[in-house]
């Protein structure tokens, strides 16, 4: 999928592209040192030509910045956000390595929109392939300048320098000069060409090792300050009445006991109505007494969920919503496929909406300075909420600053600024800073949600195994990963987008990576039994890719695929698949209760290959993450709706995996130095879905075609 | 509102509170300490998890008066002497987090397991921990930091290997 068309199913924000930043104001922040920016060749001529040569536009394709200090720490500038993906720790680890500097004298300054340069965003799984590369790059470039000063300051060849640790060494006499003292004093800035020879990763020494969790200390002790956590000086405390369903407007309010209250103050701004006070306690009290008559339209509700989203999509073809074009795949002709295909399928499956869910709720803490405002939030876009408020309070976007603490996760559910909006809003009316947390139950009805989905798959295949027609139509839950990673002669792959979706829906890790995968998936096994061959034998005669024969191959020897004989207490299952640079197998066992029907996940093995590994345990916990996350979505996370009002939004009434739900995981990662590296994310998510789902079948003979599998156990 | 006296990580606090004000943002708001988490609000997440007289309770949902005249340990009451609590440097040495916004109530909960059960076995730490979520999914690693803590020689692979006994029924 095309960047763009990645970007418009992640958000239904707008995408400011432009960026400006006054380079003598950055360097009165940063002081003296050296400022290096990695830029194409042309953009550096481009900047070369404005007035006095002294460029005060830096060219947009700059995405992050290093400094050099005199006193030899390296501040790295990312607009990139950090919540739990541990890439502050794998980004250091990376400019450690090509900069040759210890980690310990690196300070990662990430999404802080004043300053750090624009970034689009932590999503899609790009911050290793392509802010990694980027500060590779960066760092290699300005360590090759150091050590060419070095070289004219020791007047020798440059070739006899050596840069390790911070320093410069000349081999010939040990002499040394650290990094800073080359700097002397002066500030300099650097563009550079973004293709400075890097270290292969054979050679990587600290890229490449379980570096542990920069801070982790501060995790432990209760120390590190979330968006949540955050106080300013006479800050206030705020909360926001929410309507009676979605899409309703304020008939009329009623506010007079809360308006008595002493220090309460009560904002309304048309339908927006909010209090502020000088406790979260007296807030909610405040918020309570508020009497609101709502008009809201009648909507649909989850009972007709599925057939909405079909007849929703009609006539979308042409369409180019915001949230996602239609798209379509198709070679071959899928009814000459079916009519030589010796075993045909034909089913429908379909996928629930899911909320995120993370387990810190959306905060914002917004101050006004004058026309000036600043908000600290936890987003995984904080330009695009910069963006946001601007709007919302028609300010300039340099009067807008966003800065992003290390954040209580998002997985795809923090892309939007609503939070930072509502704080700023409040802040505004009372003058006073105020911080705004949303309870769970706003979260889970006011956020966005994974879109719900209706799949159709028609297939055929010969009883030798060769996969020979495919047709998939995904109705709404979106294009990610649509198209089969199988050889098949005839395919017709097409996503229908719904038109207006009956909720809120936007990213959710891996986007429909998963429900397309789940259905894929399944209806490969489906196949793969209707002409009674093996699983994994019947995927791989159909797969030319080898990093996806390994994968597969590798989780199979590992899980001791084949070798016992499938009972309902035992009975496995096989999945996987590539997306956004990763490709993932993963085997699954479950265990049906005979008399419950219930069902439990008891053992997980997935391989995984996303190229050389920057973090070993990083990413280890990435995948064991991503597993047990999408144990919810596979085996119970639905989300519950009627006419506007979400029916579940608790965690007493919304099953999220627990402790009790671990199975046993163990991952196996295909570190692949030979091959550029790629994010991890996301994709490990997608096999574990359908690998459950064929295990279920694999176990009871019962094919299940909708996730959520077993809310409620195995009905018979 | 009310004057109370919190006794919060060894100190005396003299506090206002209303009758319905939860402790956790008594802690959170009057002492700024803030390591204790809100996730829920209704007891089922386990992310403001302190212990009262030793035993994890829900701040959420325990009124502040009513936790008046007992020991109240938060996350930042753990560590002393300039010296990491054990339970913390397991999940330190076992990297038992991604987002780390649980971390502070898993810590507690484990700690309050630990005191009742200096030696639990698998399914105790899973039946003792259930209560406490994780959105990132990292139990495995926190079953196995809880075991480091209770003086068991662990390896994160080995320990996530041995949870072969977990699963949930539906």
């Amino acid at each position: 999928m095309s960047f763009d068309s990645d970007l418009l199913q992640q958000s239904p924000d707008r995408v400011q592209h432009s960026f400006v930043l006054n380079r003598r104001e950055l360097l009165k922040l940063v002081g003296a040192g050296m400022l290096v920016c990695a830029v194409d060749g042309q953009a550096i001529q481009e900047s070369g030509r404005t007035q006095g040569g002294e460029a005060e536009r830096t060219p947009h394709d700059i995405a992050s910045w290093i400094h050099i200090s005199p006193d030899n720490s390296v501040t790295v500038f990312t607009g990139k956000t950090e919540m739990g993906q541990n890439i502050r720790t794998s980004l250091a680890q990376q400019v450690s390595e090509e900069l040759r500097v210890s980690m310990n004298t690196i300070t990662m300054v990430m999404a802080d929109t004043e300053l750090c340069p624009f970034d689009m965003g932590t999503f899609g799984s790009r911050t290793t392939p392509q802010m990694g590369t980027e500060l590779r790059n960066i760092s290699a470039a300005a360590r090759d300048l150091l050590l060419e000063k070095a070289a004219e300051r020791f007047g020798v060849n440059r070739t006899q320098l050596v840069a390790a640790d911070g320093t410069i060494k000349d081999q010939s006499n040990n002499r040394s000069v650290r990094y800073g003292e080359l700097l002397q004093g002066q500030q300099l800035v650097q563009l550079i060409p973004d293709d400075p020879p890097l270290e292969p990763p054979e050679q990587w020494k600290v890229a490449g090792t379980p570096v542990a969790k920069i801070g982790g200390q501060e995790f432990v002790t209760g120390g590190h300050k979330y968006t949540s956590d955050l106080s300013r000086q006479g800050m206030l405390y705020g909360k926001v009445l929410r309507p009676s369903g979605f899409h309703a407007t304020l008939a009329s309010l009623d506010a007079a006991e809360a308006q008595k209250a002493a220090n309460v103050t009560v904002v309304r701004d048309g339908d927006f109505v909010g209090v502020v006070a000088p406790d979260s306690t007296m807030a909610t009290r405040a918020l309570g007494t508020l009497k609101a008559k709502w008009n809201a339209p009648q909507q649909i509700s989850e009972k007709e969920l599925y057939d909405y989203l079909r007849k929703g999509s009609a006539g979308s073809a042409e369409s180019g919503e915001r949230r996602g074009r239609s798209n379509s795949h198709e070679q071959g002709s899928i009814e000459v496929g079916m009519t030589s295909a010796d075993r045909k399928i034909e089913s429908t499956y379909t996928v629930a909406y899911i909320q995120h869910a993370p387990l810190e709720p959306r905060a914002a803490v917004a101050e006004w300075n004058g026309d000036k405002l600043t908000v600290w939030t936890g987003t995984q876009r904080p330009f695009a909420v910069r963006d946001e408020l601007a709007q919302a309070f028609h300010l300039p976007e340099k009067n807008v600053r966003v800065i992003v603490p290390d954040t209580g996760s998002g997985y795809g559910g923090k892309h939007t600024g609503e939070c930072a909006v509502e704080a700023a809003r409040l802040a505004k009316a009372a003058g006073k800073p105020v911080k705004l947390q949303w309870t769970r139950e706003e979260e889970f009805t006011w956020a966005y949600f994974r879109p719900a989905g209706v799949i159709d798959v028609r297939a055929g295949a010969r009883k030798d195994g060769t996969l020979i027609t495919w047709e998939f139509h995904n109705y709404n839950s979106g294009p990610a990963a649509i198209n089969t990673q199988y050889n098949v002669s005839n395919q017709k792959i097409q996503y229908h987008p719904t038109q207006t979706p009956p909720l809120r829906q936007g990213s959710y890790r891996g986007l429909a990576a998963t429900a397309n995968h789940f259905v894929r998936e399944s209806a490969m096994d489906e196949l793969a039994h209707a002409i009674g061959m093996d699983a994994l034998e019947f995927r791989l005669k159909n797969i030319s890719d080898p990093r996806l024969r390994a994968v597969f191959e590798t989780a199979a020897k590992r899980f001791g695929w084949g070798k016992e004989k499938p009972s309902a207490s035992h009975a496995f299952g096989i999945a996987g698949g590539f997306e956004k640079g990763g490709y993932v197998a993963t085997c699954a066992e479950v265990a049906v209760d005979p008399k419950s029907k219930s069902v439990r996940i008891t053992r997980v093995i997935e391989a995984w290959d996303c190229g050389p590994v920057v973090n070993p345990n990083g990413l280890k916990n990435q995948i064991e993450g991503a597993i047990v996350q999408g144990i919810g979505g596979a085996l119970f996370e639905d989300v519950h709706f009627a006419n506007g009002r979400i029916l579940n939004p608790l965690f007493s009434s919304y099953r999220v995996p627990r402790f009790r739900d671990l199975p046993a995981i163990e991952v196996e990662i295909i570190n692949r130095k030979d091959v550029p590296p790629f994010g991890a994310g996301e994709t490990p998510i997608v096999g574990l879905a359908p690998a459950v789902a064929n295990a279920i079948f694999s176990a009871t003979g019962k094919r299940l075609r909708a996730m959520p599998l077993v809310p409620n156990g195995l009905q018979s | 509102m009310a004057e109370i006296l919190l006794h919060v990580n060894g100190a005396d606090h003299d506090v206002q509170a209303t009758d319905d004000e939860m402790l956790l943002y008594v802690l959170r708001e009057k002492l700024t300490l803030t390591g204790t988490k809100y996730g829920c609000g209704e007891g089922q997440c386990g992310a403001c998890t302190v212990l009262l007289d030793g035993r994890p309770v829900r701040s959420c949902h325990t009124l502040a008066t009513s936790a008046a005249g007992h020991k109240i340990t938060t996350i930042e009451g753990l560590a002393g002497n300039g010296r990491l609590h054990k339970v913390q440097q397991a999940f330190l040495d076992e990297e038992a987090f991604q987002c780390a916004y649980c971390t502070p109530g898993m810590i507690m909960s484990a700690v309050g397991l630990l005191a009742s059960n200096p030696k639990p076995s698998h399914d105790e730490i899973i039946r003792g921990m259930n209560g406490n979520i994780c959105r990132c999914g990292t139990y495995g690693r926190i079953v196995a930091a809880v075991r480091r803590a209770a003086g068991e020689q662990t390896q994160t692979k080995a320990a996530i290997s041995d949870s072969q006994n977990a699963g949930g029924s539906l």
